[in-house]
């Protein structure tokens, strides 16, 4: 990568002492970010995992002396603890869901606005990608106004239709339906952007010649596009997976987990949590959290790797 | 055959319409309601266009409210946070991308590492580690643990890694210190870079809640989201108008920001794949 510094030209300078100045160098450039990054990020990810094998709490906050180990009772806990189940099932299947839907519609609007229209294709990407952009609590607002029972827009909307909506936040069944559709509408402009990066690099002269011998459009997108974008189909489905395992914005700001735990997930119980003071059981939570996203990780990468 | 192609176009056109308004037309509908009066908001079937408008819901901001305060420190936090990314992340970048050193590789594992780590995983400890700093309810403490992040030092060093060695190396003929041949050779070419990277962190602060709600602890230091989630939530989660006019003011400078900028925004996702 780097020419060895002996090659340059300038013969006082030896091979070793070029390189060690090189070294020292680097090391006054990276020393900054290292120091901040070791206290703000490394020793957080330590002492978390250590937190999560003892019984602190949050009045040993001054008295770190009155913390003791527990060995693995946090995580038995956690494993034993009803609300964390619920909440582990809430986020699967808000990632189960969540995460097809916002690839579809991203996919969809990506095709469409690369070979379906030829006009105001610019006006259509930035107008999608616009939620991305904002921030959730405002948008919470918006959408609390949007979805209340009987003032709200949809529900008149749907009344014009002759169907009656129901009280979306705060129904059990319908609160988290309703997190899912506003996740997707906030998060699919960024797949979106990423899908129509990756159909540029199709190359059109495959199309060109699948439709002289007769392929009819589903066919192209189903033996072109399709495998030439796979890789960017599993970037993408790999990093909106991680985002929505950890979706914590949308219930706090919309539903506080509710009604009924309904829409609690493991980010926001962990939080919760937090908030009562117990850190050692919090920070157990997040760790279970940590090994099922990189399971997680690891089996969207092979389940889309292989079946070629 | 033409026909019917000119015709599926169309209806390409009007699904493509159909899902615009759905994804911009909250925006334009919180936009329009902020003017509107209480009783209008209240009103059923809701209006779309304000009968009367007003600025009766902005007024409060301003006099009962200190959203100039707030929004004061969402400046100075997003600000802060973004000029400390630019430096101390195109700084390692360039060093990884272009510097041979000893424990270069076991930086950038690291790094990189963290990379996937679930935000919960830090929250607790982080929170810990900023109490018995001292720092809860202060800037530092807002500020400090966003000052650096990986996904910065991932996007210098891509970008450092394709610029010519010859560059360097010129420099380096020159008799050019390693310091100064980064700051007067390579970050002047890192302008894109640094553009992308810049307006990606400076939204990423503007719009961050978590840490701000939980660390911020008093007016003085609340940023704009967390002011407008705590009224939402408390007394005031009824004044429908006055929500709807503090959300503007939030998202009004960033869309702003967003259309002058827009291709880069898109293409700065589209290059690193990474919000």
């Amino acid at each position: 990568m780097t020419p060895a510094p002996g090659a340059s030209p300038s013969p006082s300078r030896g091979r070793s002492s070029g390189r060690s100045r090189q070294g020292r160098a680097a090391w006054v450039l990276a020393l900054p970010f290292c120091l901040l990054f070791t206290v703000f990020t490394a020793w957080p990810v330590l002492s978390s995992l250590y937190m999560s094998f003892t019984d602190i709490k949050q009045r040993d906050l001054h008295s770190p002396f009155s913390v003791n180990p527990v060995g693995f009772a946090n995580y038995a806990k956690v494993l034993a603890d009803p609300t964390f189940r619920q909440a582990a099932f809430n986020t699967a299947y808000f990632v189960v869901v969540g995460v097809p839907l916002t690839l579809a519609v991203a996919l969809l609007a990506a095709l469409a606005l690369d070979k379906g229209i030829t006009r105001f294709r610019g006006l259509f990407r930035v107008g999608y990608y616009m939620p991305v952009v904002t921030s959730i609590v405002a948008v919470a607002v918006v959408w609390r106004f949007i979805l209340q029972p009987d003032s709200g827009v949809l529900n008149t909307m749907l009344g014009w239709v002759g169907i009656q909506g129901p009280d979306w936040l705060g129904s059990t069944t319908w609160a988290m339906p309703s997190l899912i559709v506003m996740a997707t509408w906030r998060n699919f402009g960024t797949a979106m952007v990423i899908f129509l990066a990756g159909l540029q690099s199709v190359p059109a002269l495959l199309h060109e010649a699948a439709a002289i011998d007769g392929a009819g459009p589903w066919q192209r997108f189903r033996h072109i596009t399709l495998p030439m974008l796979r890789p960017t189909i599993l970037f993408v489905s790999v990093t909106t997976g991680i985002g929505y395992l950890q979706f914590f914005e949308e219930p706090f700001v919309m539903t506080d987990g509710g009604p009924l735990n309904s829409t609690m997930s493991m980010s926001m119980y962990t939080y919760k949590q937090f908030g009562f003071g117990n850190y050692g059981f919090a920070s157990a939570m997040s760790y279970v959290m940590f090994v099922v996203i990189v399971a997680l990780t690891a089996l969207q990468f092979r389940a889309l790797r292989s079946n070629t | 055959m033409n026909d019917n192609r000119t015709r599926s176009r169309w209806w390409l056109y009007a699904v493509l319409t159909v899902g615009l308004v759905a994804v911009v037309g909250p925006f334009v509908w919180m936009l329009l309601g902020s003017f509107k009066g209480e009783g209008e908001l209240r009103r059923v079937p809701p209006t779309w266009w304000p009968e009367t408008a007003t600025l009766d819901n902005y007024t409060p901001l301003f006099s009962k409210l200190s959203f100039p305060r707030f929004f004061l420190n969402s400046v100075l936090v997003a600000a802060v946070v973004t000029l400390g990314n630019l430096v101390f992340c195109s700084m390692l970048g360039y060093a990884l991308a272009k510097l041979e050193f000893r424990g270069k590789k076991a930086v950038f594992a690291l790094v990189m590492g963290t990379l996937m780590v679930p935000g919960m995983v830090t929250f607790v400890p982080l929170f810990v580690l900023v109490a018995n700093l001292g720092l809860v309810a202060s800037y530092p403490g807002l500020i400090l643990p966003f000052l650096v992040a990986p996904f910065g030092v991932f996007l210098m060093r891509q970008f450092i890694l394709d610029l010519p060695d010859d560059l360097l190396d010129a420099g380096r003929v020159d008799g050019a210190s390693e310091l100064r041949i980064f700051r007067q050779i390579i970050l002047p070419l890192c302008g894109p870079a640094l553009a992308t990277l810049g307006i990606l962190t400076f939204l990423g602060s503007w719009n961050n809640f978590l840490w701000p709600l939980v660390v911020a602890q008093s007016e003085d230091h609340y940023t704009l989201p967390v002011a407008l989630a705590l009224y939402s939530t408390g007394q005031n989660n009824h004044q429908y108008g006055l929500l709807l006019a503090g959300a503007t003011v939030i998202v009004v400078p960033v869309l702003v920001v967003f259309l002058a900028f827009q291709r880069r925004f898109i293409e700065g996702i589209a290059s690193t794949g990474i919000k």
